[in-house]
């Protein structure tokens, strides 16, 4: 296994026997923690949604779903990029390993974007989280579970473009070899999360 | 401790694990005695029927404060001190897994604190009870910034859990000393270990249900309010799926405490050690299928309230069989009735009253007549301020002499367990009765016809008992920690890795990591020998620690400046606030802990 903890803590090593560095076991308890996070989101959606399904139309008459399709693939393929990214530096590949993290930032930061011009869009036409300023079809709880759930992922993957543009820095310095890569491993563990979070969260928000 | 450096600027720098705790102890009790001043505005006003000491008004403030503080800022913290201090030195390590990011907790639960008492020097504590239900809480019905406080402060505080959850999960599963094999931790680390999955489980959905409220509040949405369409027990469910489990974040560190205590005064290893850790891991889990049983009057119909009065029923059994464990392990023993051991007993004899209640109004029918009335407040105050309190308490005393190196006066200890014992029960026994007779809680006053004046005098009078015990309690530390007895390195001759080495322990902690050979390594003379001839020596080169470093502080600084500045309401007074955030975290990660200075 990787051996990167042990570069850094080289006073505090896991005890024998253990497999998962400090590191890489903290982001799985904090994902731990986020699958709470999300799932308690999606659950209070679920009972707001059953009490008045008469706040959400048809999918497809507000929101923008071949948009957002398009949006969900993107993000589907920079998982993919983040695969590779980790399999070449496993491999000891470091410009394998600076060109997928760029391709991964870059289709990050895409997917932020595209989701900047929706909210843009829908805001102007009057699909808006505020109660009483609420013009668009649907009622108001349309629009507020729309911003809150769509919003929180915003910013997950936000953050996870500005952690992977730090990854890619230190890249850059060399900080990453085939014997220790655990900066590569955890924020890729955390990508994945999040693109799994949002394959959720685009069914039960555009397509039911 | 080090014995570089002790100047102040090296406490707000320091991520060594040990002052972290010690720490986390001198601010929860600091909070300890503010919210046990406003207990007493409290009790005060109830002294009579139709008191006019304090306003409805403030009335409302002051028991929001006092059970937000108790909870937040008391009861949870100082079990956390206790992790910190303790857990790296039961399971042989040198520190936790993130140093840095322990005291990014510590500092963040601080400011998280002031932040929400600051609210009173605007004059708008929160005021609409810990459980804050909605739609009370909504800028219709609570126009002023009491509830902002409230979300936001307590929204802080639970990042700062959720950051120890994680650190502790780690240190604990992957910082173990050779052969320190799960069933060979101490109690305490493994209900420490029970404890934080909880936290990093529970704390989100608390916060999923503040955030809901921070949307209502801020931006105009109506999760919460029925008139547009949203659902006020949706914030009943989420508050109490985490409130719940919080109940046994609070109550499961005592467990841990008192099953390392009691072995030690009863000279017994503690019976059926893997029952205590199975009830122990059930217990974390039940705790999850419970939370309805606060919710019986709000109508959730008869499957809904008979599955929860059969699962509230449940989740009692474990906690009884680690009674009858502990009676047990005292069953035979030579005890040694040292303060330590007596609030162990207290504890045992408070918490079943409590639990005992508990099982009355887990039965829907009866808690119709019950709930929110004073005999619910009798029902969390055995369990919480009996069972938690006394726990830690015995915490206190039975590891302060590992902390300072210096025994806690047994004499001023006995007597201050025993004003607790007397003021506690005389402060909450009566609250069955005139609970019991109807009267509500969370009411400034109470009509002369309902016949409780007697108990609530009785109340009133234990409530300054408590208060004097409180005050003995603050002076014993002081006094002990200055002049107190000194202490060898196992003064109470425990069984446990931590008195494997000298008190106070060198900030290194162990000079070279031990092996283990089993539960109670320091009982067994030729494991004792062996242990000790690497712990208590002096080694040649001293271990290489973490250096300390002042963006913890920074930055939580930073997460509780942007939270202020989303109350101005203005959209870019949070950005600069998360501009500043970010700059510090961006210095945090290059800086490297182990850089050398002057290289
Ligand atoms: C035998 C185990 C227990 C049972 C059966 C039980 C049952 C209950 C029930 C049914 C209520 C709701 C009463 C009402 O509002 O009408 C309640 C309230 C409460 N319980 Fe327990 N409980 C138990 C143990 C605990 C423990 C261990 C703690 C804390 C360490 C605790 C803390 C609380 C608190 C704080 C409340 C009041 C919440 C509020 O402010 O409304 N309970 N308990
Ligand atoms: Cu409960």
């Amino acid at each position: 296994m990787n051996q990167s903890a042990t570069a850094v803590m080289d006073h505090r090593h896991p005890m024998p026997g253990m497999q998962v560095y400090n590191l890489k076991l903290g982001m799985w308890i904090f994902l731990l923690s986020e699958v709470m996070f999300f799932t308690s989101l999606i659950g209070s959606y679920i009972i707001l949604r059953f009490a008045h399904p008469d706040h959400w139309t048809q999918p497809g008459v507000v929101l923008n779903v071949p948009l957002t399709a398009v949006n969900t693939f993107l993000l589907i393929c920079s998982s993919v990029t983040m695969v590779k990214a980790f399999a070449c530096i496993e491999q000891g590949d470091q410009k394998g390993l600076k060109l997928w993290l760029l391709g991964t930032i870059m289709i990050g930061a895409t997917f932020v974007g595209i989701q900047a011009y929706e909210y843009v869009h829908l805001i102007h036409e009057g699909f808006v989280p505020n109660f009483a300023a609420y013009t668009a079809e649907g009622g108001n709880l349309y629009g507020a579970t729309f911003y809150l759930m769509t919003g929180f992922h915003g910013a997950h993957v936000t953050i996870g473009v500005l952690c992977l543009i730090f990854v890619l820095f230190r890249a850059m310095k060399g900080a990453y070899t085939s014997e220790s890569y655990g900066g590569v491993e955890i924020i890729g563990l955390y990508w994945h999360f999040v693109d799994l979070v949002w394959i959720i969260l685009f069914t039960i928000v555009y397509l039911l | 401790m080090s014995a570089h450096n002790n100047g102040i600027w090296s406490w707000i720098t320091t991520v060594d694990h040990k002052r972290i705790g010690v720490m986390y102890f001198v601010t929860a009790l600091v909070f300890f005695v503010i919210a046990g001043v406003e207990a007493l505005v409290i009790r005060i006003q109830l002294w009579r029927p139709e008191n006019d000491f304090i306003s409805a008004e403030t009335y409302s403030q002051m028991f929001t404060m006092h059970g937000t503080t108790m909870i937040f800022l008391v009861a949870m913290p100082m079990a956390v001190a206790f992790f910190n201090f303790i857990v790296p030195l039961q399971i042989g390590a040198r520190d936790v897994a993130f140093p840095r990011l322990n005291a990014l907790s510590y500092w963040t639960f601080l400011f998280g604190g002031i932040f929400l008492n600051s609210s009173f020097l605007f004059g708008a504590a929160p005021n609409t009870s810990w459980v804050a239900y909605a739609n009370l809480t909504s800028s219709q019905f609570s126009p002023g910034h009491n509830v902002d406080f409230w979300l936001l402060g307590l929204s802080i505080l639970g990042i700062s859990s959720i950051m120890g959850g994680v650190n502790f999960i780690t240190t604990i599963i992957n910082l173990r000393a050779p052969g320190m094999k799960l069933m060979r931790m101490p109690l305490f680390t493994w209900m420490t270990l029970v404890t934080s999955f909880i936290l990093v489980t529970a704390l989100p959905v608390l916060a999923v249900a503040l955030i809901l409220l921070a949307f209502d509040r801020f931006f105009g949405a109506n999760f919460y309010q029925p008139m547009a369409g949203g659902d006020p027990i949706l914030w009943q469910h989420l508050f109490w799926i985490f409130g719940h489990p919080e109940v046994y974040i609070l109550i499961l560190p005592s467990f841990g405490v008192i099953s390392d205590v009691i072995p030690t005064f009863s000279r017994k290893p503690l019976f059926g050690y893997p029952i205590v850790v199975y009830a122990g891991i059930m217990i974390g889990f039940l705790g999850w299928g419970v939370w309805s049983h606060h919710m019986f009057t709000t109508g959730l119909g008869p499957i809904a309230d008979a599955f929860f009065v059969a699962s509230t029923m449940i989740i009692a059994i474990p906690t009884g069989v680690k009674i009858c464990n502990w009676i047990a392990t005292m069953w035979g023993g030579q005890i040694r009735f040292t303060t330590a051991m007596l609030y162990c007993i207290g504890l045992l004899a408070i918490f079943t009253l409590g639990g005992l209640s508990g099982i009355m109004h887990a039965s829907a029918p009866i808690d119709l007549q019950q709930h929110d009335t004073h005999f619910v407040v009798a029902h969390f105050h055995y369990v919480v301020a009996g069972g938690v309190m006394m726990g830690l308490f015995a915490g206190l005393y039975y590891w302060f002499p590992k902390v300072t190196g210096r025994f806690m006066d047994e004499r001023l200890g006995k007597i201050n367990f025993w004003t607790y014992f007397v003021g506690f029960n005389l402060t909450f026994f009566p609250m069955h009765i005139s609970g019991i007779y109807g009267m509500p809680r969370r009411t400034w006053t109470y009509a002369a016809e309902l016949n409780i004046a007697l108990p609530n005098m009785l109340s009133t009078i234990g409530a300054f008992i408590f208060a004097l015990s409180a005050l003995i309690l603050v002076y014993t530390i002081i006094k002990s920690a200055i002049s107190g007895e000194p202490a060898g390195p196992n003064p109470w001759n425990a069984a446990t890795l931590e008195w494997s080495i000298p008190s106070p322990p060198p900030h290194y902690n162990f000079a070279e990591i031990p092996t283990v050979r089993s539960r109670e390594p320091l009982w067994r003379e030729e494991e004792r020998r062996e242990i000790e001839a690497v712990t208590l020596k002096v080694p040649d080169v001293e271990p290489v620690m973490p250096n300390s470093s002042y963006m913890p502080i920074l930055l939580a600084f930073g997460v509780a400046l942007t939270w202020g500045l989303v109350m101005t309401g203005k959209w870019w007074a949070p950005v600069i606030g998360l501009s500043y955030v970010g700059v510090c975290i961006l210095m945090w990660a290059f800086e490297d802990p182990f850089a050398r200075k002057g290289a």
